[in-house]
């Protein structure tokens, strides 16, 4: 079950001819896919492009009747090599991942791919996950493009030009014989726009009429001899053909007049571009310039001609690229010393060299480059900006604090990081390797736990150098959702095969939770057209593993500690993989809380817990939140003059999962925590006892309070 | 801008249908994926009107210097986006909810780590166009719903587009969720006043409760709080109320007889020692805990924190885990010290009890074990705690009048590191041996005309994180240039 449901955007997948969609740009590139006559889709979900895989999963029925084959690939890499569908056929295929990380993972097949070329169109739609709100190391997509020989197209963010890229790209794959990625960023994925739709169109050919006529060509399989006729196959053939093709359809876009400097830009930057010209008085807001741009659609490979044309006459350009290195401008540079054009090129001075293109870097590199090139078109206003002031000083800086992603209220990995703390208490600190997911989220206070993370179910292999018989363990820690990416054969086979006592922690939490909970292998609930229910247990004593532990309910945080503490200690010699498993609590919510919302409409009998602190036993050391962060937990003043620290409180998101309650106990911290089950439409037997044993309390509490003095504020 | 998980989608939606009703271009953008669990976020809209040139270039994010309205949800995030430029006085309409969401960094610090939204209010006030700043989130709880319905208000509120509330009201009506109780926060929002200033109350004194005799008993007693400085007299007071709640009225005049030495030597004193002596002589024992949660006070209490009435089916199981050490401290001085002086007797006992309890106090069973453990309060004098307490409290009287004859303002820093000792077994061992770091820096400083500030330097480092790591450094300064410690008792200046 993914985090959402998605049923509204897969009616719009339904629109045709005539009618506007309405939504998010990487769902007008799934409604694309399917007005191109797609055949088959897959990829591994991420941010920025999960909502195309999570509204493809609930769209069973429309590809269905378009004969559109989907699948949730298992890793980028079988998303990759997916592709091989249209190596021989003519099908169009698409498949979408998280870049540069899941172009990393996918470039082996990615690589094989381009080497032998393709039939059919064949569509990479790489979410670029750069700059901010990235979680990834910041690097470029663009590399895998030149290297492999993958055309690369960056359209304007605009609906409509996104639209027209993939259209664009397929027919650029079939035109030249070579898979085609398409870049969209992260707000473009997330920005909303319209465009005119068209009809759904049919694949040509369909992957079930491909499997009835099997073909194949010698010359397309990767192995010597023809692995070297690839290779030149590719300068000679294929790329002059796409050059070609996108001259010929007018891929790029020049706009503006003529002058003496013009910008050659990512068509990605396109907006922020306009915007920046915008504020130096150069362009309006509907982007009519008085700079020349040529906006580059498809960033690689660039058309020689059309860039010597531009800057024909010109005695400047500015190459606007984002990230580092700066190919585009060194290409730029070649092409024109090659031809001895004399137009100067301007790139990365202006521009930093590295880092996203903010507005305000954007305005400022803009600025000085027309302020050594052609300082006459600048107005007054522009050449003697008026910016209006930041907000500094003291009473914002020191008190705004930082505020990191972290653990969800009652999310079930707290407690095993709360465990992990207890355990290096007791037995000294550990190395500890990370993992991407969520679980990643413990290198930040309050727990400070991992010193690495390699990759995504590499967790546990980049530990693997820390294998020194007798010594203090490692441990490392991996999600369900990188366990079953790559976890099981690169990290715990790994472990198997080098006989690595180290500790492995696999935090289940049935779903790839980070990426909007979709299912995995190892998910528990039904799914309609997925395998769930593989237990991970079972694929690592599969794999050869002797000591597992399975822990059902990892809020308990004192078992965590105790088998996390028998994983450390134990003679046995081989990895130790702790199974740590307990629902993410997001999911669980979404799917509970209109039930239990529901039962006590209806009159049913519902148990709401949360948990309390008493605020006259809490001392205001705060130690239970050094175990905890989270966010429900906070801290409140008591208005006790006598008090100087604000008391730790809970607040009503507390969704009662009992870590606050474990840690106390487990870590013997202080007796303020309670837990209080309200019972909803509680029967009559239950309300009347009830009753009973609040009177003989009642009782007590007087008989006492009369004999003594009591504060009562 | 949002913290993850506050509904930021949802406003954007909202304000993107907003424009789109009025036949606007409409572009909203955001920054989602594992950056919104919890952490600051942001998203962005561009509108314009629809025009002969159709729809403009929208960017992509907001540009500083170039932002018309910026909503916060949380005050420290409007406080980020002005350190971002996101806010400038020439054009920004500031629409913020004036309320905390704690970051980690602030609830994990052992003292009182909180930024004051206050102060970064007061920045932004002179920092915007306009500002509408409240507390929304109030708002929308108050009407059941959350906090994008109060800004969507806020918003209409502040004027800044230049739509009629009832077309922000069709917005949310078509949304089709939760439709009455976001108008209602919507309508919040709109319409809020600020509450009017309440006549300043006078200072209410701890109000007591009991017999008929002891109440007499306990007036004498604050009777003799007149000996206070008028306005010490509060923190007295309510100290003095602590010790009689939390013992007896005869711990109240212990606590009077302790004071006598410290009064007359300015409000400053008066008020520290009549704080921190209290704060010593009610120390935290398996006594008190099971006192304050057998009382009615604390029934009631958490009833209105669950926010359910006195008839509901309520269970309450607290969480409690008493070790040997807590136990022993609560045996006669002379049991409890000859089995601390014995591993195996302390161990068996140990064994007996150190393991998590969860006593459920709803029940008569579960909520009678602690009444009894609380009925121990008349015999505390005579368990091995008291007599530890009582010399610790000795101990930093002593060491405080050391430096009264002429150094009050010493002497009340002195005191004042009562405040390091908190908090139940590891957390108070921790708490102990940190006020005698500080303790023994102060006795390196002793003789300086600064000593007072130093130890108010050190005892904040003491609070500042978890393992004393800035108690080390602040240590480490003061050794570098006083010289060896001495006794401050024995040598005072």
């Amino acid at each position: 079950m993914a985090e959402r449901s998605f049923a509204r955007e897969v009616q719009d997948l339904r629109l045709g001819a005539g009618e506007t969609f309405r939504g998010e740009g990487i769902l007008a590139i799934t409604k694309a896919l399917l007005e191109n006559g797609v055949g088959y889709v897959g990829g591994y979900q991420g941010s920025p492009i999960s909502h195309l895989m999570d509204v493809l999963a609930d769209a069973q029925d429309i590809l269905g009747e378009l004969g559109v084959h989907f699948e949730a690939s298992a890793s980028e890499a079988a998303a990759g090599a997916m592709l091989a569908a249209s190596v021989h056929y003519p099908i169009r295929g698409a498949v979408t991942f998280k870049s540069t990380v899941g172009t990393n993972v996918a470039a082996d097949a990615l690589a094989n791919l381009a080497s032998g070329g393709v039939t059919g169109g064949a569509l990479v739609i790489v979410g670029e996950d750069y700059g901010e709100g990235s979680s990834i190391m910041q690097e470029r997509s663009h590399a895998f493009a030149m290297k492999s020989q993958i055309w690369l197209l960056d359209p304007r963010p605009d609906l409509p030009a996104i639209v027209k890229a993939v259209s664009d790209g397929f027919a650029l794959s079939e035109a030249s014989n070579s898979p085609v990625m398409l870049q969209v960023r992260i707000r473009a994925c997330h920005m909303t726009g319209t465009f005119a739709a068209r009809d759904n169109r049919a694949p040509d050919m369909t992957v079930r009429e491909a499997l009835d006529a099997p073909r194949r060509d010698h010359s397309r399989i990767v192995l010597p001899p023809s692995s070297f006729l690839h290779e030149q196959e590719k300068v000679t053939k294929r790329r002059p053909a796409a050059e070609a093709f996108i001259r010929k359809r007018g891929l790029n876009e020049r706009v503006g007049p003529e002058a003496r400097v013009g910008l050659i830009l990512q068509g990605g930057m396109h907006n922020g571009v306009v915007r920046a010209l915008e504020a130096l008085g150069l362009a309006d807001a509907w982007g009519e310039t008085e700079v020349p741009l040529y906006v580059l659609n498809v960033t690689y490979p660039l058309v020689a001609d059309e860039v010597l044309e531009f800057c024909a006459g010109k005695d400047a350009v500015l190459v606007v690229e984002e990230g580092h290195p700066g190919y585009i401008e060194q290409e730029i540079r070649a092409i024109l010393h090659r031809a001895g054009a004399r137009a100067r090129v301007a790139g990365k001075d202006p521009f930093p060299e590295a880092g996203e293109l903010t507005a305000q870097v954007m305005e400022a590199a803009i600025r000085s480059f027309i302020e050594t090139e052609a300082p006459q078109m600048l107005g007054d206003r522009a050449r003697a900006p008026n910016l209006p002031p930041r907000l500094v000083g003291p009473a914002i800086d020191d008190n705004v604090p930082a505020r990191p992603p972290s653990f969800c209220v009652g999310c079930p990995e707290r407690p095993i990081f709360a465990a992990t703390k207890l355990v290096e208490e007791e037995l000294g600190e550990h190395h500890i390797a990370a993992d991407i997911g969520c679980h990643l989220f413990s290198i930040n206070a309050p727990f400070d736990l991992g010193a690495t993370t390699m990759g995504y179910g590499l967790g546990p292999a980049s530990a693997s150098a820390f294998n020194a018989k007798g010594a203090r363990r490692s441990i490392s820690f991996l999600g369900d959702g990188g366990f079953w990416h790559n976890g099981l054969t690169s990290s715990v086979g790994n472990a198997v095969f080098n006989d690595n006592d180290g500790v492995i922690v696999i935090v289940d939490n049935y779903y790839s939770a980070a990426t909007g909970g979709q299912d995995i292998l190892s998910s528990r609930a039904a799914n309609k057209s997925k395998a769930t229910g593989h237990p991970i247990t079972k694929a690592v004593k599969g794999m050869g593993v002797n000591w597992v532990r399975q822990v059902d309910r990892t809020y308990d945080v004192g078992a965590i500690r105790d088998v996390l503490r028998e994983a450390l200690t134990t003679e046995a010699t081989g990895p130790k993989v702790i199974v740590a498993s307990s629902e993410c609590m997001l999911n669980r919510q979404r799917r509970e809380k209109p039930l239990a919302k529901k039962a006590v409409a209806d009159g049913k009998r519902v148990v709401r817990t949360r948990f309390g602190v008493d605020e006259d036993v809490c001392t205001g050391d705060h130690a239970c939140i050094r175990l905890s962060g989270c966010p429900s937990l906070t801290l409140k003043e008591t208005g006790d003059i006598l008090r100087d620290e604000p008391v730790v409180a809970i607040d009503e998101s507390c969704v009662g999962c009992g870590n606050c309650g474990e840690v106390a106990d487990a870590a013997v911290l202080c007796p303020s925590f309670y837990q209080a089950d309200y019972v909803q439409n509680a029967g009559g037997w239950e309300q009347w006892i009830a009753g009973l044993r609040a009177r003989v309390i009642g009782a007590l509490q007087r008989r006492r309070a009369a004999r003594r003095l009591e504060l009562r504020a | 801008m949002a913290v993850g998980g506050q509904g930021g989608g949802v406003l954007t939606g909202w304000i993107a249908a907003l424009g789109e009703r009025a036949g606007w271009h409409v572009q909203a953008t955001s920054v989602a994926g594992v950056a919104q669990r919890t952490g600051a976020t942001i998203y962005y809209i561009e509108m314009a009107p629809d025009g002969p040139r159709g729809r403009p270039v929208f960017a992509l994010s907001p540009a500083p210097g170039h932002v018309d309205v910026l909503i916060a949800a949380e005050i420290m995030e409007a406080g980020r986006a002005a350190q971002r430029g996101f806010v400038t006085p020439d054009r920004t309409v500031l629409v913020a909810s004036t309320h905390r969401i704690l970051a980690v960094s602030e609830k994990q610090v052992p003292g009182d780590g909180r930024g004051d939204g206050a102060e970064v209010l007061a920045a932004l006030r002179s920092h915007a166009a306009e500002i509408v700043a409240f507390d929304m989130e109030a708002v929308a709880r108050e009407a059941g719903s959350v906090i994008s319905a109060s800004l969507f208000g806020g918003l209409a509120r502040s004027g800044a587009l230049p739509f009629a509330a009832a077309e922000f009201e069709a917005v949310i009506a078509g949304s089709g969720r939760g439709v009455e109780a976001s108008l209602a926060a919507f309508r919040g929002a709109l319409d809020w006043q600020p509450p009017a200033v309440a006549p300043p109350a006078s200072e209410p004194g701890p109000e007591m409760a009991g017999p008929a005799a002891m109440m007499a008993e306990w007036s004498a007693l604050c009777a003799e709080l007149t000996a206070f400085d008028a306005e010490a007299r509060n923190v007295a007071a309510a100290a003095l109320g602590a010790c009689v709640d939390y013992q007896d009225l005869a711990y109240g005049a212990e606590w009077l007889e302790h004071l006598r030495p410290f009064l007359g030597r300015g409000v400053a004193l008066e008020r520290a020692a009549a704080k921190y002596v209290a704060r010593a002589m009610c120390y935290d024992d398996l006594i008190r805990v099971a006192d304050l949660k057998t009382r009615a006070r604390r029934a009631e209490r958490v009833r209105v924190g669950q926010g359910v009435d006195g008839a509901a089916v309520l269970r309450v199981t607290e969480y409690v885990h008493p070790g040997a050490a807590e136990v022993c401290s609560a045996l006669p001085r002379g049991l409890g010290a000859w089995i601390e002086g014995r591993a195996w007797a302390f161990g068996a006992l140990d064994w007996a009890v150190n393991r998590g309890r969860r006593v459920r106090t709803d029940r008569i069973s579960g909520f009678a074990m602690l009444w009894l453990v609380a009925s121990l309060r008349p015999a505390r004098r005579r368990l091995l705690r008291h007599g530890r307490e009582v010399a610790h409290l000795e101990a930093l009287v002593a060491r405080a009048l050391a430096a009264l004859p002429g150094r009050p303002e010493l002497a009340a820093e002195v005191l004042a590191c009562q405040r390091l000792v908190k908090g139940y077994s590891d957390t108070h061992a921790r708490g102990l041996s940190k006020f005698d770091r500080v303790m023994e820096g102060a006795a390196a400083v002793w003789d300086r005309a600064d000593a007072a500030d130093w130890v108010r330097r050190l005892r904040a480092a003491a609070l500042e994180d978890e393992a004393g790591q800035a108690l080390d450094g602040a240590v480490a300064t003061v050794r570098s240039f006083a010289g060896p410690a001495r006794d401050p008792e024995r040598g005072a200046a």
